[in-house]
């Protein structure tokens, strides 16, 4: 299912008990409420995974990350596995600056990620 | 390259008009020859500021009016740099109470005040003539080794 949320695309697949929201554009106030509640819709099915693909943002600031650590707590409370994938340069400095770069799980691929 | 030269601008309190500030700002910042982590950096300090006023000065409301004055600063030690103000009239919060979060207290929101200290050398909070308030922010080309900064706001 794909949709446009603001400044940001959000494709979302479900296959094998989880889900892969791949994202593209920029999670920033304008954005991110909308694709909190997405997101939370996702984490109330208590998926097996949700893996945030996220190669195509090239922006997020400090409610993108609040999203992000929302989610995890969320779906890792139902028992799921969080995975961000693909961090563009921009998107990492971030979360190095929060210093939550080690409080995620961050892989290269998707495939990777599903076998985290 | 020295910062000389100076922009003002101004956008309306809509988060709709957050990218466009933030491609005005980088596109004001490269010219002058600050490279990339610094302009990322700054972009990154302007979005937080703004996205702070927003939430806690004008609550949501979206067609209050937010002004942004950039300009060059010369420290005796530090060298050029950079300064912004954001002005806003909205809510005024008193000074003691504008401070970030611990980062070691892990849940959302919080975080764009760390960001700004982080990010910036300076970020000076005070109430504004007339309402509202003045946030003036430094960022200088040959940075100290830790953060200069005053509480920011970020209830």
């Amino acid at each position: 299912m794909s949709e446009r949320r603001g400044n940001l695309s959000v494709h979302t697949t479900h296959a094998d008990g989880g889900a892969l929201v791949e994202l593209s554009g920029e999670v920033d106030l304008r954005s991110s409420p909308d694709l909190h509640g997405r997101l939370i819709e996702i984490s109330d099915t208590r998926p097996a995974h949700l893996i945030l693909e996220l190669s195509g943002v090239n922006y997020m600031d400090s409610s993108g990350v609040g999203t992000m650590v929302d989610l995890k707590r969320r779906v890792e409370g139902g028992g799921g596995r969080f995975v961000l994938v693909g961090l563009q340069p921009r998107v990492r400095s971030v979360l190095e600056i929060t210093q939550l770069d080690k409080f995620f799980t961050i892989t290269s691929t998707v495939d990777e990620a599903r076998k985290r | 390259m020295k910062t000389s030269a100076k922009l003002s601008t101004s956008m309306r309190s809509d988060p709709r008009e957050l990218a466009a500030m933030r491609e005005r700002i980088e596109a004001w910042l490269i010219p002058q020859g600050w490279d990339t982590t610094a302009v990322t950096e700054i972009v990154l300090a302007v979005d937080e500021a703004l996205t702070n006023v927003i939430r806690h000065a004008y609550h949501g409301r979206t067609t209050e009016p937010i002004e942004l004055r950039c300009g060059a600063v010369h420290d005796a030690e530090r060298g050029d740099g950079v300064e912004i103000v954001i002005r806003d009239y909205g809510r005024q919060t008193a000074l003691e109470d504008i401070c970030g979060r611990d980062l070691n207290e892990l849940r959302p929101g919080g975080l764009g005040v760390h960001i700004i200290r982080s990010t910036m050398d300076r970020a000076d909070y005070s109430h504004a003539e007339g309402g509202g308030m003045t946030l003036v922010m430094r960022k200088y080309r040959r940075s100290a080794d830790s953060s200069e900064s005053v509480p920011a706001r970020d209830p």
